[in-house]
């Protein structure tokens, strides 16, 4: 349900620490900015609160509709 | 929470921010609410000094960069210029608290109708963190490296305190960027401000808390647990002046 763009992300760690469902965690790879940047564990948990989307900075989550 | 597109007043490219720096969430708030109110091509962003001026590496709209403090006489003089456009300053503490103080002053006594965004980190974070004057007592900066002393440099200047007693403000609140429940009450805030500049009710304003990893010395997510006990006590967040609540 969301998208972290890698392009953006900063690594910070907002999304994962108020993501309410706890499905991020911050990823082994690098971005191609050299951050570590966040991935989904288990994307069926995700409800779409938009929490992770709410914290973004950097605005590099998108959220898409509950379908 | 309905779906969430990044807004299209930001360029496609990264902030120039630090990682983890609340002034990219404030100017990503800024650009949500231009996108819900449909002013993309209408808003005019006016840049200060200070790390708030990193704003024009990632703002899509209109801009201009005044000099340091003087934001709000610019902004004067483009709303008297272009009333019908969205006029907005987004600015810094070291810029509106310090050198800019006199300008906001008389803006806000005039009553000109803009909206200031006032981002408040305690710190001068582009010049490498020294004592701002909303640093607050005991902490620790480049030129007070022993923290904050209330002898020899006064008290925490309260923006929001000092402007909601003049006559002519319409909107005054403050905000704090540290818990999603302060980030949607912010963007309500924003919203509130934005509404009430375009139906002519004056001059508006609203602080937000924000932090600075960077010159705190801390790890982003240690930045919010200092916010939460030092700088919220001091700055508390609220609705300090409202036009229409008063009316």
């Amino acid at each position: 349900m969301i998208t972290i763009n890698s392009l953006y992300c900063k690594g910070c760690g907002y999304c994962i620490a108020f993501c309410p469902k706890h499905i991020l965690e911050m990823g082994k790879e690098r971005s191609v900015r050299g951050f570590f940047y966040p991935v989904q564990i288990d994307e069926s948990a995700c409800n779409g609160c938009g929490i992770c989307a709410l914290m973004c900075p950097e605005a590099a989550i998108e959220v898409a509709d509950k379908k | 929470m309905a779906a969430y597109k990044r807004p299209k007043s930001l360029k496609e490219m990264p902030t120039a921010y630090c990682p983890g720096c609340l002034h990219a969430l404030a100017t990503r708030l800024v650009a949500d609410v231009i996108g819900e109110l449909g002013q993309e091509s209408n808003a005019v962003n006016v840049i200060s000094v200070g790390c708030s001026a990193l704003n024009l590496y990632s703002w899509a709209g209109d801009d201009i960069g005044a000099a340091h403090g003087r934001a709000p006489a610019v902004a004067t003089g483009i709303k008297r210029c272009m009333p019908d456009r969205l006029v907005f300053t987004y600015q810094g503490d070291g810029d509106l608290a310090a050198i800019g103080l006199a300008e906001i002053m008389s803006a806000a006594n005039r009553g000109e109708n803009f909206t200031v965004i006032f981002a408040n980190n305690q710190t001068y974070g582009m010049t490498g963190g020294q004592m701002a004057p909303t640093t607050l007592i005991g902490q620790k900066s480049t030129t007070t490296p022993f923290g904050r002393d209330a002898l020899s440099t006064g008290y925490p200047m309260q923006m929001c305190e000092l402007i909601s007693v003049l006559k002519a403000p319409a909107f005054v609140a403050r905000y704090a960027l540290n818990t999603p429940k302060g980030v949607m009450d912010a963007k309500k805030g924003i919203k509130k401000a934005f509404q009430y500049q375009l139906e002519g009710k004056g001059f508006t304003f609203i602080e937000l808390l924000t932090n600075c990893p960077t010159n705190w010395g801390m790890s982003p997510l240690k930045t919010f647990e200092y916010m939460e006990t030092n700088t919220i006590p001091y700055f508390k967040p609220g609705i300090f002046k409202d036009v229409e609540v008063q009316e």
